[in-house]
């Protein structure tokens, strides 16, 4: 007994001693000093960037941070227009093989060395050295020798850019590639200083390190919790940018994102939870940006094994008996746009194909669904039963759930729901030999139906259904072999058709960019790619 | 009267044991024969219908959730499932730390030490990231939710039967039949584990609350149990996020996980009452 | 005295790495690696990132790549945080968790105590109704109900607190998540402190000094408090974990980036290094904080030392 309350005096002492340590440290540095506040704009992060090396990020969120401080060679203006960036002008050979870019005078690091083209020559050969170790080294594959460097089979200096007079680079092709301009919007293509990753090596991420060639300089970075930019003076475009600071803060729940947003501490987010999409359109209905967004949510099969291999018949069934209106409207109802087709619409120069019934109505397509589902040797007593898979989240299991719910109401099908964690369904997939049906989506790299076509191809590592049509690889390689942009169009097109009549994929809808947008926010503007360079915003000042 | 006579009356006359115990029972009754009893299933999605707030209509008496599934029937199976949970984890937990606690405190001496040492060490480490580590090793198979909250439940479990066993091994009867030389598993089988069934008991009470909580951790965290199949916790966090449009949703579990809860530890504490004025008798 | 305790310390080697080997080991039985993503990566860039972090390697090689690191004091770089490294990550992370546990815990404690004292004065009273009403919700709502409800109601409606963490610098961000980590474990608290209370109230010494005619303040200061705490100085250990335990839940929904976050994220994302980072930290920490309590121990109680 006596042990017991020592024990007990012990285990209280201690306690009280943690509690006085972090107690002190609390006081210590959580004052807060008064500094007076930049007029800081406040974005909502739903992740935090991998890294703030170009060549080592790959999320959409690393992107973000990374085109406000950095540039390439070209990006979007405020009105969502293709203009030169860090490159004044470029001209394009005739032959489409050969990109001749002359880098702005004016340009300027923060440190204000200039930016030359030596710097996105020596970049662009970090992006593709297998000793970076680059997620999107692949990117710049069109160029010349890059899949072998990457490999390993050939030197990074080998890759086809060049440095030529009047500091200007030329990038040389493998084969014409139309999108390469939208390409170079994208954040692994910008430069990085190569005397700070000299001098410094991995450190050269630092904030105190950092060297940065855009509008914006990173001063913290609180893993978890908050990046912090502000204003970089020796921006060439500085003279534009108004808004002075800008805070990401790192916000993984959408929940705490709209509570913030609604407390006032958030001026930009990110997304919009699904749960309170109808309250949210309520009290914020103007406040709410909903655009369409390059990405296509698809339910794939898996065509290497039954009961979907070689049974359209079946494959267009369930495709059919699905109501892509009430799943839009009821299941996600967050503004999504049904899908029809394969590749989403708001991509430059094309069409997309349309399947056979998307001007059926739905009855129409649920008694053709049965007939379909009859002839593929289906009926209520012998009813098709298969696994659908997807990843936990709120919104897949809701999407899930409905459509299981569609197909045994129209067919009588038996779906077998398994939830599975991000990773484990990402490891299924692409060993193809468990999955049936399984939850799966595209975000495309750049604006071009290219980059949803071409993940169809046989032999492509993102290929999950395991596509392999003779008939669609022709198309597409044909396809990347034009010049023409239309010859090159109604190839992909016709690609595009090839792909829905085979019912490869069931396309359900297309991504929706959502955010609230404060009204203190100024020159938010909606485009395809969900680009919103901070230095096109401003504030405005009450 | 036996002594085992005399505690069950105790017991029985015990107040709170019995009110608690009657909502116990009552809650898992409900549980089991409504979902018989309803016309709705906890799978049919009806899209016209959703979230729509308790009421006869269709029978929804708890009302609908957001794809339109009845709330009636979908809590009560979640009560089952947290129910479930809560006692096979506990009997998990009770299991192994009865048995190391038994052997500890029996084989005392330097065996103890080092098996207590092991425990102690464990005993502050965030059991949390365990079971975390665990869910995410193994795919959030049913089954293993049981056992991962009630392997790491274990640790308070072994402390009290070693304790009761390091001191119930120097009573007489026990040196007796050591002296006979009864086997070492009979006398932990035959003596020493009657004795501590009131600990016990007490014991499980209180960490079926702790399982419960546990696994509402693990639905929040996405860990838990799966789709279609519910339990409270996963009930109560689909209803936080739609707290402000359909707060029945919220209400209705919360107050029933509530309920069970306290349940629990009302009759834990009450059982502790009724033990511990025994022994000291 | 200094046997004693090196002896003790070397006992608790052999626990740490079989935490270490068995943490280890489950981090790698999770399917999926650090590096999946929706965008399939093509094989030679896998292979190239793969190289880099050594993770081509057979397991028991990679077990003893970190374990030199270790030895060395290098817990390795993140692979999800590929510009910052485990140690860094951790040294950030714990005090942000130490503030926010010391905050609930002495929340806890004294809030817990105090409303338990006060009820059991008050026995009866509507006072103590409500407090041990309010007490059991706290026990029997989860604190992920709790936060999100005190968000709503302190922050978006009234905003008199931060909603988040990453919006200001002060001590206030800290408030309602260490409220909403510290409620339970009032309530626990009241209700030891309350029963245990009544007992020591109408225990025989505390009727003699009522008699002697002390006022019930004294009382309860010089003669009552201390044996009312017993139990719930026996209560800290568990206290302790539960808080713990919560500040995983809590630090997800404000944003905190504390271990907890960043251990749930880890796992998630199968970022080996960190979790198992974020487990060799904790187990040391709790092993030496043992060691610290045992020599203590050993301090008061000579014989103990002879064992």
């Amino acid at each position: 007994m006596l042990r017991r309350m020592k024990a007990s005096r012990i285990a209280l002492l201690v306690t009280l001693l943690l509690a006085a340590i972090g107690l002190a440290l609390l006081s210590r540095d959580e004052t807060g000093d008064a500094e007076p506040e930049l007029p800081t704009l406040h974005r909502g992060l739903s992740s935090d960037p991998e890294s703030i090396d170009p060549h080592k990020a790959r999320s959409v969120q690393a992107a973000e941070v990374l085109r406000d401080i950095g540039e390439g060679l070209v990006a979007y203006s405020a009105t969502g227009e293709l203009v030169g960036a860090a490159a004044e002008s470029w001209s394009i050979s005739d032959d489409g093989l050969n990109y001749t870019f002359k880098i702005r005078p004016e340009a300027r690091w923060s440190n204000g060395d200039a930016v030359t083209a030596e710097h996105f020559v020596f970049s662009m050969r970090r992006l593709v050295d297998p000793a970076t170790a680059a997620f999107y080294a692949q990117a710049i594959a069109a160029i010349v020798n890059a899949e072998a460097i990457i490999a390993s089979e050939m030197a990074p200096s080998d890759l086809g850019v060049e440095v030529i007079e009047n500091n200007a680079l030329v990038i040389t092709l493998e084969r014409p590639t139309p999108y390469l301009l939208s390409l170079l919007t994208h954040p692994s293509t910008f430069p990085v200083h190569p005397g700070s990753v000299a001098e410094h090596g991995t450190a050269f991420t630092r904030p105190e390190n950092l060297l940065s060639n855009g509008a914006y300089t990173l001063d913290a970075w609180e893993p978890g919790s908050v990046l912090k930019l502000s204003r970089n003076e020796q921006y060439w475009n500085n003279a534009e940018t108004s808004i002075e600071a800008v805070n990401y803060h790192v916000l993984t729940q959408e929940m705490t994102e709209l509570n913030r947003y609604r407390a006032g501490e958030i001026d930009v987010t990110g997304s919009i939870p699904p749960d309170s999409f109808e309250q949210v359109r309520e009290q914020y209905g103007d406040e709410m940006h909903i655009a369409p967004y390059l990405g296509v949510y698809y339910y794939g099969y898996n065509l290497t094994k039954p009961p979907f291999a070689g049974n359209s018949a079946l494959r267009q069934a369930l495709s059919m008996a699905i109501d892509r209106e009430t799943l839009v409207e009821k299941v996600t109802g967050r503004g999504e746009a049904p899908a029809y087709s394969w590749v989403p619409p708001g991509v430059d120069n094309y069409d997309p194909r349309r399947l056979s019934y998307a001007d059926m109505t739905q009855d129409e397509r649920n008694a053709a669904a049965r007939r379909l589902y009859r002839d593929a040797g289906y009926n209520e007593d012998r009813p098709a039963q298969f696994e659908l898979r997807y990843n936990t989240s709120d919104t897949q299991q809701r999407i899930a759930l409905a459509v299981q719910s569609m197909w045994r109401d129209v067919l009588g099908v038996e779906t077998t729901l398994i939830n599975e964690e991000f990773q484990v369904l990402l490891a299924n997939m692409r060993e193809a030999e468990i999955t049936q049906v399984f939850r799966s989506s595209w975000i495309g790299d750049y604006n071009d139906a290219h980059t949803f076509l071409s993940i169809l191809q046989t032999g492509s590592p993102a290929n999950m259904p395991r596509f392999a049509n003779d008939e669609y690889d022709d198309l597409m390689r044909r396809a990347a072999e034009q010049t023409d942009p239309l010859a090159r169009r109604l190839y992909l097109e016709e690609a595009e058709r090839v792909l829905l009549g085979e019912h490869a994929v069931i396309p359900l809808y297309f991504f929706v960019s959502k955010h609230l947008v404060s009204p203190r926010v100024q020159g938010w503007g909606d485009n395809v790619l969900d680009y919103h360079y901070s230095q096109h915003l401003s504030l405005a000042t009450d | 009267m036996s002594a085992v006579g005399r505690t069950w009356r105790r017991v029985r006359q015990n107040r709170v044991i019995v009110i608690s115990g009657g909502l116990l029972t009552a809650v898992v009754f409900i549980a089991v024969i409504g979902p018989m009893v309803s016309p709705n299933d906890y799978l049919q999605t009806d899209f016209g219908n959703i979230l729509q707030s308790p009421s006869f209509a269709g029978m929804h008496l708890f009302g609908t959730d957001d794809l339109g599934r009845d709330l009636f029937v979908r809590t009560l199976l979640g009560v089952q499932v947290t129910i479930i949970v809560a006692l096979v984890a506990s009997a998990v937990s009770l299991v192994i730390g009865v048995l190391y606690g038994a052997v500890a405190g029996f084989a005392g001496g330097r065996v103890d030490a080092i098996m207590m040492r092991f425990v102690d060490t464990l005993y502050a480490l965030p059991f949390i990231f365990f079971v975390i580590l665990l869910m995410v090793a193994f795919e959030r198979n049913f089954f293993l939710i049981f056992v991962a909250i009630g392997a790491v439940n274990w640790l308070d479990m072994a402390r009290i039967v070693r304790g009761q066993t390091l001191s119930l091994r120097e009573r007489e009867f026990v040196q007796a039949a050591q002296l006979t030389g009864v086997s070492f598993a009979r006398i932990i089988l035959r003596h020493i584990a009657p004795n501590l069934i009131g600990m016990v008991v007490v014991y499980v009470t209180l960490t079926i609350p702790q399982a419960i909580l546990v696994e509402s951790f693990l639905s929040f965290l996405g860990l838990g149990i799966q789709e279609p199949q519910t339990s409270l916790g996963a009930l109560i966090d689909a209803g936080v996020n739609q707290m402000e449009g359909a707060l029945w949703m919220l209400l209705i579990p919360a107050t029933l996980l509530a309920l069970i809860l306290l349940c629990f530890n009302f009759i834990g504490d009450a059982l502790r009452d009724v033990f511990d004025s025994r022994r000291s008798r | 005295m200094l046997r004693y305790a090196l002896l003790r310390l070397l006992g608790a080697i052999p626990t740490l790495l079989l935490v270490i080997v068995l943490a280890f080991l489950m981090v790698h039985a999770a399917p999926g690696g650090p590096f999946d993503d929706e965008r399939v990566l093509p094989p030679e860039i896998e292979a190239n990132i793969a190289q880099a972090y050594q993770l081509d390697q057979p397991l028991p090689k990679q077990f003893f790549n970190y374990m030199s690191g270790l030895l060395r004091g290098d817990m390795g770089p993140s692979y999800r945080y590929r510009d910052h490294t485990v140690s860094e990550l951790i040294g950030n992370a714990f005090p942000v968790s130490l503030k926010l546990g010391a905050m609930a815990m002495l929340l806890a404690v004294v809030v817990g105590v105090g409303t338990g004292t006060l009820a059991a004065l008050r026995k009866d009273s509507l006072l103590d109704r409500l407090v041990m009403t309010l007490a059991m919700t706290g026990i029997s709502i989860p604190v992920f109900v709790i936060a999100p409800v005190l968000v709503l109601l302190f922050a978006v409606k009234l905003q008199w607190l931060p909603a988040g963490w990453s919006g200001s610098e002060g001590a206030a961000r800290f408030l309602l998540p260490a409220i909403s980590l510290a409620l339970p474990q009032i309530a626990y608290i009241a209700r030891l402190t309350r029963a245990s209370m009544i007992d020591v109230l109408s225990s025989d010494f505390v009727r003699t000094a009522r008699a002697q005619g002390l006022g019930t303040q004294a009382i309860v200061r010089f003669h009552a408090l201390k044996p009312a705490m017993l139990p719930v100085l026996s209560y800290m250990g568990p206290a302790i974990a539960a808080i713990l335990t919560g500040s995983v839940v809590v630090e997800e929904i404000f944003g905190i980036p504390g271990l907890g976050q960043f251990f749930v994220r880890g796992a998630l994302n199968r970022d080996y290094t960190l979790v198992l980072g974020i487990v060799v930290f904790y187990a040391t920490l709790v092993i030496l904080l043992n060691l610290v309590v045992d020599i203590l121990y050993g301090v008061i109680d000579p014989r103990i030392r002879q064992r």
